[in-house]
């Protein structure tokens, strides 16, 4: 079966430049008029073009969330379990290069913090750890899932690039979705950006979707960390994949993440920084591309930002964040984490400023069906 | 006194129209909502509904005077929607279910054959089995046959408001099915609910043509009027139809008096 590396290779970068360099008003114009957007539509509604268009997209966007999801928007929270990495990608703070201290919870300890977290009201929660197939093995996620499984209607994860049968290994164990972020789809700004360690190897990290999707996984979130490349580019290839994915996975529920990179331990210098505006314009480019697709929005974002994105395309966001492993249960708060969170909101704050839009937090959203 | 009462699974129902629970901005809406439709049957996705069914959830905003449709939603496989039909029914939703399996998230279409196969294993359990499908006879044909008490036909691809784009397909199901029909997705304003129940609809089911309106309270009132005077109609039977060029027809015809 093609797998979406080959399917890129249609859209090589050269195209996707050139199209959305001359794209026009008038692409645009007809692009927002169709009921039933192609991938044509979707660049040329993320080119330079469409910038003059953003009310115009925005309104769109608006009618279609509401349309297809109404006033509800769904609540998850991370739970970091180990932040020990071995790879060197040079914009993280898990960078095994980073002299901070790691940690690396035991299932019990991983167990304690998800207490927690349950008794806070959450439902939807998604684990994450640095890629260390040595210690945070496919067995031991699979072992955090299946204990923590039993207080959460909901367990993700977001972890390493893993074969078919170990996302099969996850689902046996509880997990239900899984967000890959390909960081950036430019197979050479991927290689320098990724110097050192398993996750250097591009194909294998693109495919991974595919294989969750193969592997029983029932939904999938994609993403770029918007400005390590440029913006149409990027944001681009994440809706295609999605598009993609969501083509030859009919019965996977598809998700597509909208991350800009935030500092960090360590220093990175971004180099195609994506302003508001240019967000706004992802977001409601996508939420026309794909109608039914979630749009997830992390705390990377501000809360001003966060409000105002789930009118016109957002319809899931994370609260209560700590990207530090630990702390919770403990208290210990011994590093900073993967990433500075920009919006601190509890379950409480978050669910007051949802319903303070007219919007509608929505905790608990999955009933496995196969665990019943 | 109602002359026409709607009886399905046993139950005598006062209101031809269904309302949702999904797309609000607060829970807290439904009540209101509830009452402005006049609805006595509300349908809730059991993926929303809580292990414990306390007040904080979505169950403790229906009002106890309805009756519960849990729904399958989320299911992908005939399996799949059994399971969830054997829990609503343990988490005390009582025994209706609203049989949804679909495994093409893309357009929300649902899987027929999976569709029949699990009102064959919950109608033999004593469910009362509401299948919502295309409006595909043969498979209508299949869940009737399966002991379906219903068949829920999509007006449109669900959330699209686009009315009654199967009209023709559901007009079908109405002549040849020997149950309720039951048009469930797509309607999009109360005038193609009316349509609907002109047509010789049983029911309507409407979720976000209230829930994404400006006023769902005032737009679920509507809604309530609009299926009763589609049903009031119906049960009328409207005049027929002069096709173009056969020229007007008086109301008092001058040869009325040969008669």
């Amino acid at each position: 079966m093609e797998t979406f590396q080959e399917y890129l290779q249609a859209w090589p970068a050269e195209r996707r430049a050139a199209a959305a360099a001359n794209a026009t008003e008038a692409d645009v114009l007809a692009a927002l008029q169709k009921e039933i957007l192609q991938p044509a539509d979707f660049l040329a509604l993320l080119s330079p073009a469409a910038a003059p268009h953003l009310e115009s997209m925005a309104q769109r966007a608006r009618d279609l969330t509401l349309r297809f999801f109404g006033r509800a928007v769904n609540i998850f929270t991370p739970l970091y379990i180990s932040d020990v990495c071995t790879n060197q990608c040079r914009y993280c703070g898990f960078n095994a290069k980073n002299k901070q201290p790691r940690r690396h919870l035991s299932i019990d300890e991983a167990a304690a913090e998800a207490d927690v977290i349950a008794d806070k009201g959450f439902q939807h929660i998604l684990l994450l750890t640095g890629d260390a197939r040595h210690l945070s093995s496919p067995q031991y996620i699979a072992d955090a899932a299946r204990r923590i499984k039993p207080r959460f209607a909901s367990v993700g994860v977001e972890v390493y690039s893993l074969t078919t049968d170990e996302y099969r290994l996850l689902v046996d164990a509880g997990v239900d979705s899984m967000t890959m972020f390909q960081e950036t789809y430019n197979p050479d700004l991927y290689a320098w950006l990724h110097p050192v360690g398993p996750k250097h190897d591009y194909g294998f990290r693109l495919n991974a979707p595919q294989r969750a999707a193969e592997g029983g996984i029932r939904s999938i979130g994609v993403g770029a960390l918007l400005g390590l490349e440029s913006f149409e580019q990027d944001a681009f290839a994440t809706g295609l994949h999605a598009w993609w994915l969501q083509r030859h996975y009919p019965g996977v529920d598809m998700s597509v993440s909208i991350p800009r990179i935030c500092p960090h331990e360590g220093s990175f210098d971004v180099q195609y920084a994506v302003d508001d505006r240019q967000l706004v314009q992802y977001v409601t480019a996508m939420r026309c591309f794909l109608p039914r697709a979630g749009i997830t929005c992390s705390s990377r974002e501000s809360a001003f930002m966060r409000d105002h994105l789930v009118p016109i395309g957002v319809t899931r966001v994370s609260a209560g964040v700590s990207t530090a492993v630990g702390g919770r249960a403990t208290e210990d708060l011994h590093n900073p984490g993967q990433f500075e969170i920009t919006d601190c909101r509890s379950l409480e704050e978050m669910a007051a400023s949802l319903a303070g839009i007219g919007y509608q937090a929505v905790l608990k959203d999955w009933e496995d069906p196969v665990a019943v | 006194m109602n002359n026409d009462p709607f009886i399905l699974g046993g139950v005598t129902l006062a209101s031809r129209l269904f309302i949702g629970t999904g797309k609000y901005g607060a829970d807290s809406l439904i009540p209101a909502v509830a009452e402005a439709s006049g609805a006595e049957v509300i349908t809730v996705a059991m993926r929303r509904v809580g292990k414990q069914q306390d007040t904080q959830g979505i169950m403790g905003h229906i009002p106890p005077h309805m009756r519960l449709l849990p729904n399958t939603s989320g299911a992908r496989t005939a399996d799949e929607a059994v399971r969830l039909a054997r829990l609503a029914h343990a988490a005390g939703c009582g025994d209706w279910i609203k049989i949804e399996v679909i495994s093409d998230t893309r357009h929300l279409l649902p899987d027929g054959y999976e569709t029949a196969k699990a009102t064959e294993i919950l109608a033999k359990e004593g469910f009362t089995v509401l299948p919502y499908i295309n409006p595909d006879l043969y498979v209508a044909r299949a869940c009737a046959e399966a002991g379906a008490a219903a068949i829920m036909p999509l007006g449109a691809p669900i959330g699209t408001n686009r009315g009654l784009r199967t009209r023709e397909m559901v007009g079908i199901l109405i002549e040849e099915i020997d149950l309720p029909i039951i048009v469930d997705a797509g309607i999009g304003r109360p005038s193609q609910a009316c349509e609907a129940m002109e047509m010789g609809a049983a029911a309507c089911l409407v979720n976000t043509a209230i829930a994404s309106s400006s006023d769902p309270v005032s737009m679920a009132r509507a809604f309530g009027a609009a299926v009763r005077a589609g049903r009031d109609a119906w049960l009328a039977g409207p005049g027929a139809v002069k096709a173009q060029g056969q020229g007007a027809e008086a109301s008092s015809p001058l040869t009325g008096f040969l008669r």
